[in-house]
């Protein structure tokens, strides 16, 4: 009876506490990222279910949204670029389901923002091909979202795997992959993306591989640095008098400690990543027509949009683009806002 | 009666910093008074205020400091209200300031002498170029400096730190100050240099007649320098009074429980036992009401010590002696302090740590092009040169040295970080020396095990303290169940006496002393034959170093490990070694039994180095040898006897040509010097104890 009791009487902040440990919320990232990523890597193969797979992950984006608005509400920058980051998050998962036309189908070209044409009301307009510019806008986040945040995934799982060793190891490894990673840095960032991707071919997979190779060498070179400095400490001393193996002290004594920095500037590099993508599906080396897409759009926009008129076409997306990467900026700001001050 | 005004006097001071907490009240009613030429200490615990108080001194507070209440006023003028125009005028001319850390306060982009010269044309507008530098020059002469030209065209990082101290304080002193503060001036240096530092100030306060304000955690420092003391609790004073009176006549409970918990060298563990005080300094945000020391306190009354602030009272018959305490009179000031327990001695087993002949030497590559045409690409270091000694079961073997001397070095390579060039460490007919820890067996690694220095680096922030602890017992396969690894760990916070939820606990929710005893439970899991334990206290508060200590000899006791102490400080080694080690620039000067160690014949750096400790105790008289110089690099040692650049007794050219030979006296009892036995055996003891051969304590 008593326990009984117990069991219903916790109010509801102990929920979201409980919520907040590790375990739940992996769960919940899982639960709204991987819908998203097979909508869009692998939408043609899932036919019918590909809009229903979506339905959970709305909840579990507002959830965390919840949650880290309460973890952060100390600094305000951090809350405002969580706002704009879970905006567009939420609108990539529930595109399916808001009352929009469809982003492909021509209606009527040239049609000005908040104007009505064959008995539609345009909001945003159409573009040059007739297509309407919010649908196309609300649901062109999701390529941008997904392709930016798993290329900055990849490239960091890589980039800290290379900077543990050559910080940890030292000596001959230390030597051989700096040296690889400067000659990738000595690259201009944008030379080596074209060289890639006119290698492999316009994919959103080679998006990810060309973004790895520009980016791990200075996140290797961040890992490696805070590596050096932690390696020094007497908590992994006392990991080496107990015999532990090299890769369990990189990884569960040096990695968990390192995680700080990593996250603010993994924060900024997601911001420089979707300016990348963005900036190559503009040079036609990106993802390719004709589902909707911010950088695609702003290419499009660029050819009929000479005129002052017809300039819409163009801001709308780019204005998209700079409040995701602002909001990614200003997450990391916070972040790192926060960090300073405990 | 006709006093001088007082250089400097704080009147119930209140400051308090604004955080996002909300207030937080540093220092509350501070009353200090220095007069012309008087030295005053503060002493107190980390966190106590004392350098709030020296910041608002100087009016450096900060945005977030500010003083609420009182007045400071030097000479006779308040602070409080001064423009910032004036402020600026004062700083630096009438007021200066020395810091602990000395690389801190100099620019490490600027000649010495630039920096110098800058302090007179800056507070004297008719000063010329040239008189500021022939001030810099005799300044630096003053301050024992040897070759004041060549360190005046010196970057700082090209001396050495107890050199670069010298040159802060003549900065300070400069500009002829009436008040000289001195924060911790030589809590980063080596006793040794501490020593040559400790001497000058007292030289400059007789020469030049400056009021100083000398804050320090180190009773025995108070004791050499000043003439007046306050010690501070909490953001307290409570209690004020001449340096004999506080030190022989204490009124207050913490003061006494401070002085029981420093080991004095004249004393070991059998004799006369450290007495902690218990319990936590109080957050400054969770002070008790009433007294802030009562939950800590042997006297506390309830309803008495927690109904109101305690006022300063001043001490019948004892002029000029106040104390923050409600008892005074009713206290027995006089009574012995009650040995909690009087440790038998242990009964050393068979010997476990053999270490013979090791030796481990470092290339240095050099690739500079200098070197590539001179040919001498690689230089060594000699980090251990020729250790030879032993330690058997359930003994205390100290290590003593100064930094640089090799001590840590000769840890790594018992605990297999790195290898020996030469010779032989032997545990349990194991060798040691040349097996890396990878390549050891997982029994080997278990029975030798670390305790750490810094207890803000010896824990993992990123686990909790429990699943480190667990990490252990799990790697070293004490017990491979979980729950019976969960029950290890409880038990064996219990043993640190830690509480056992700490379970869940992350290290950053730990105070210094706790993670400590975390890193002793940790060390211990495993069940270790051999724990190194590293200056394990030296980061500590007094009053928590005892309680720490007491608790590492208490489980190596119970578990009759052997301890391989580390250390600088003689007094913590007088109380708890068995068999001493003294080390410098890689070699062993001395060794023996504590006993021996500490009595002639010495070597002469133990002498030195036992007359550099400050002790904090009025009954005893010691000679003071200042060792000239600082200790020379390992990279360049100089020939022969590695102590001959500094020694004080030194014979000759035999003493650079020839590495000295051992002496040996009696069992075990080794030095290696030239200067021949009997001559050794001559040598006064350099600490003496005033009652010796009258204390009833050390004979019962």
């Amino acid at each position: 009876m008593s326990t009984a009791v117990a069991t219903a009487a916790p109010p509801r902040t102990p929920l979201l506490q409980r919520l907040s440990q590790p375990r739940p919320l992996i769960l919940l990232l899982l639960l709204m990222w991987l819908p998203l990523m097979a909508q869009v890597m692998a939408g043609n193969y899932l036919g019918p279910l590909r809009n229903i797979i979506m339905l959970p992950g709305i909840p579990a984006a507002v959830i965390l949204y919840v949650l880290a608005f309460r973890a952060w509400r100390e600094s305000w920058v951090a809350t405002l670029g969580l706002t704009l980051v879970f905006f567009w998050i939420l609108v990539a998962l529930s595109a399916p389901f808001l009352p929009l036309l469809d982003p492909n189908k021509p209606i009527a070209p040239f049609t000005l923002p908040f104007t009505e044409k064959r008995d539609v009301f345009f909001w945003l307009g159409t573009d040059l091909k007739g297509r309407d510019m919010l649908a196309r806008t609300l649901w062109g986040c999701q390529r941008v979202l997904v392709w930016g945040v798993t290329a900055t995934a990849v490239a960091y799982v890589v980039g800290t795997l290379f900077g543990l060793l050559a910080g940890y190891l030292s000596g001959w490894w230390d030597e051989i992959i700096s040296f690889v990673a400067n000659v990738f840095l000595s690259f201009p960032v944008m030379v080596l993306f074209i060289v890639i991707l006119n290698y492999l071919g316009p994919s959103g997979f080679n998006i990810v591989i060309a973004v790895t190779f520009a980016s791990a060498p200075a996140i290797m070179r961040i890992v490696r640095g805070l590596t050096l400095d932690i390696k020094t400490r007497d908590y992994v001393f006392a990991a080496q008098t107990r015999g532990e193996s090299p890769l369990y002290i990189m990884l569960v004594e040096l990695l968990p400690n390192a995680r700080g920095p990593i996250i603010v500037d993994a924060c900024l590099r997601l911001g420089y990543t979707t300016v990348a993508i963005t900036t190559l599906t503009f040079l036609g080396l990106g993802l390719q027509p004709p589902d909707p897409d911010w950088g695609l759009m702003i290419k499009e926009a660029a050819k009929t949009a000479m005129l002052f008129k017809f300039s819409y076409m163009l801001i709308i997306p780019a204005l998209s683009v700079s409040s995701l990467i602002l909001g990614f900026n200003l997450m990391a700001d916070g972040l790192r806002e926060m960090s300073l001050r405990d | 009666m006709s006093d001088p005004t007082p250089v400097l006097e704080c009147e119930g001071l209140h400051i308090s910093y604004f955080t996002r907490a909300g207030e937080i009240p540093a220092v509350i009613d501070f009353n200090l008074k220095v007069m012309p030429g008087e030295a005053v200490g503060i002493v107190g615990e980390s966190g106590c205020g004392k350098s709030t108080v020296a910041l608002a001194i100087m009016q450096y507070m900060g945005k977030n400091g500010r003083i609420m209440k009182g007045q400071i006023r030097f000479k006779g003028r308040d602070m409080t209200t001064m423009s910032q125009e004036e402020l600026r005028h004062l700083r630096g001319s009438q007021i200066a300031m020395v810091y602990q850390e000395p690389m801190a306060s100099l620019n490490p982009a600027m000649k010495i002498g630039r920096q110098l010269i800058e302090v007179p044309l800056y507070h004297e507008p008719g000063c010329s170029e040239a008189q500021a530098y022939e001030r810099a020059v005799q300044m630096l002469a003053d301050v024992r400096l040897p070759d004041p030209k060549r360190i005046m065209e010196s970057f700082p990082h090209q001396i050495s730190g107890g050199q670069q101290q010298r040159v802060v304080i003549a900065m300070a002193l400069l500009s002829h100050p009436a008040l000289l503060l001195l924060d911790e001036p030589t809590t980063a240096l080596d006793v040794t240099v501490e020593a040559g530092i400790v001497q000058l100030i007292k030289e400059i306060s007789a020469k030049f007649g400056t009021s100083m304000i000398y804050i320090s955690h180190n009773l025995g420092l108070i004791l050499e320098t000043c003439d007046r003391i306050t010690v501070m609790y909490s953001g307290e004073a409570v209690e004020v009074g001449k340096v004999e009176d506080v030190f022989d006549r204490m009124r207050h409970p913490y003061t006494r429980g401070l002085f029981n918990s420093i080991p004095l060298p004249g004393a070991d563990k059998h004799a006369r036992p450290l007495v902690p005080i218990r319990g936590q300094l109080p957050l400054p945000h969770q002070r008790p009401k009433g007294c802030y020391f009562g939950p800590r306190c042997d006297y506390f009354q309830a309803g008495r010590c927690d109904a109101a602030p305690v006022p300063m009272l001043s001490v019948p018959e004892h002029q000029g002696h106040d104390s923050r305490c409600l008892r005074i009179d009713e206290i027995d000031w006089g009574a012995k302090v009650a040995a909690v327990t009087t440790a038998d001695k242990a009964e050393f087993g068979p010997t476990v740590l053999r270490v013979e002949n090791l030796k481990k030497y470092y290339d240095i590559h050099d690739t500079s092009l200098m070197a590539m045409i001179k040919g001498q690409r690689v230089r060594t270091v000699k980090a251990n040169e020729k250790l030879d000694f032993s330690a058997r079961e359930a003994e205390t073997v100290a290590i003593v040295g100064e930094s640089g001397c090799g001590k840590s070095t000769f840890a790594k390579v018992l605990l297999g970080l790195e290898t020996a060039t030469e010779g032989r460490a032997v545990l349990d007919n194991q060798d040691l020396g040349h097996t890396p820890v990878q390549q050891r067996h997982p029994q080997v690694v278990s029975h030798l095990q670390m305790v750490f220095q810094n207890p803000f680096d010896t824990l993992n922030p990123s686990h909790s303290v429990g699943g480190q602890i667990a990490r252990v017992i799990r790697k070293f396969g004490v017990e491979n169940d979980p729950d019976k690894i969960k029950e290890r760990v409880m038990q064996l916070l219990d043993i640190v006496k830690l509480p056992r939820d700490f379970y869940f606990r992350r290290p950053r929710q730990l105070s210094g002393g706790q993670k400590q005893r975390v890193g002793i439970a940790r060390a211990f899991a495993g069940n270790p034959r051999v724990v190194v334990a590293d200056e394990p206290v030296s980061a500590l508060d007094v009053s928590v170093q005892a309680a720490v200590t007491q608790l590492l000899m208490e489980i190596q006791r119970e578990n009759r490990t052997t301890l391989l102490f580390i250390s600088h400080d003689l007094s913590l080694v007088r109380y708890l070694a068995d068999r001493v080690v003294v080390m410098y620039l890689g070699t062993i000067a001395e060794q023996g039994t504590t006993e021996e160690v500490f009595a002639p014949p010495y070597h002469p750096y133990t002498e030195a180095l036992l007359s550099a400790v400050p002790i904090a105790d009025t009954s005893v008289t010691k000679k003071h040898i200042v060792l000239e110089g600082d200790i020379p690099s390992a990279v360049n040692p100089p020939p022969g006897c590695p102590f001959q650049t500094r020694c004080p007794r030194k014979l000759g050219p035999i003493c650079e040509q020839q590495e000295p030979p051992i002496r040996r006296f009696g069992d075990g009892h080794e030095i290696a010097c030239h200067i021949a036995p009997d001559d050794l055996l001559q040598m006064e003891p350099v600490i003496v104890l005033a009652d010796d051969q009258a204390s009833p304590s050390s004979a019962a």
